[in-house]
């Protein structure tokens, strides 16, 4: 059976560093109608701070660029979406790999995939050298137990 | 971030006060560089007590630091590390090079 979209929502924003909490935070608000735990809400922020920062620094290189941001939610998930249309991604696979960065010099620990693989569910990068790049990931909110 | 200066335990310590992303990061690795260069302390702590959210810039924020603190012949530590960071440092495997300290107390030998 097809998932049943609940909700969703859409927010663009100019690549500005200042806007990274902005974005974590709406996501956050948003996810928070699926009434998740203090950690997956934790997980969220961190994920989409990662994906919006890589936009950022990576897809527009610290120019001006819109980035967008849409987010489903289902019954027990929140698929978020992050993309930009920058530069691209050249080697994927690469650029995934735990430590992996070419922004040494800005001081990025190359961990950002890494966190988003590991606090969320599913990942998926798409990217086109020229024009732009697309983060998909979900992630389970657990239904508590009903106890009455 | 506030910063706090113990000049006869040549101690410096950052206490930060925001949430730790790549715009907050840059902003405080200027100014951290800048005392520890000013002090040339034997020890550089960041407490971390006022940190609700970090990703992973917090950890180019403490290896830079590291970098910045080692070459004025100083180490690096960190306290009150919460969950969620704790994680991420782990993740990035730097818990063995950067110390996490119960407390500012000069640590007890033997």
């Amino acid at each position: 059976m097809e998932k049943q979209v609940k909700n969703e929502m859409k927010i663009e924003l100019l690549s500005k560093s200042a806007n990274e909490a902005f974005a974590r935070i709406s996501v956050a608000a948003f996810a928070s109608q699926l009434d998740p735990t203090i950690e997956e809400i934790a997980d969220i922020k961190t994920s989409v701070s990662e994906a919006v920062t890589n936009a950022i620094i990576h897809g527009y290189n610290n120019t001006e660029g819109i980035v967008k941001i849409k987010a489903k939610l289902y019954e027990d998930e929140i698929e978020i979406e992050v993309s930009d249309t920058g530069s691209g991604i050249e080697n994927i696979e690469e650029a995934r790999e735990p430590l992996y960065t070419t922004k040494g010099n800005l001081e990025r620990s190359g961990m950002g995939f890494t966190i988003m693989e590991n606090f969320m569910d599913e990942l998926s990068v798409e990217s086109i050298v020229g024009l732009g790049t697309k983060v998909v990931m979900t992630k389970k909110i657990k239904k508590e137990g009903t106890t009455y | 971030m506030n910063v706090k200066h113990f000049m006869e335990d040549r101690l410096l310590v950052f206490e930060i006060t925001e949430d730790l992303d790549h715009h907050s990061s840059e902003i405080i690795r200027r100014r951290a560089d800048y005392e520890i260069q000013r002090f040339m302390p034997k020890r550089v702590v960041f407490d971390f007590n006022r940190v609700v959210f970090m990703d992973s810039a917090g950890i180019g924020l403490v290896i830079g630091r590291y970098k910045t603190a080692s070459s004025f012949g100083g180490k690096l530590e960190m306290m009150h590390v919460n969950e969620n960071l704790r994680r991420i440092f782990e993740m990035a495997g730097i818990l063995k090079m950067i110390p996490i300290v119960e407390s500012l107390e000069k640590e007890k030998i033997g």
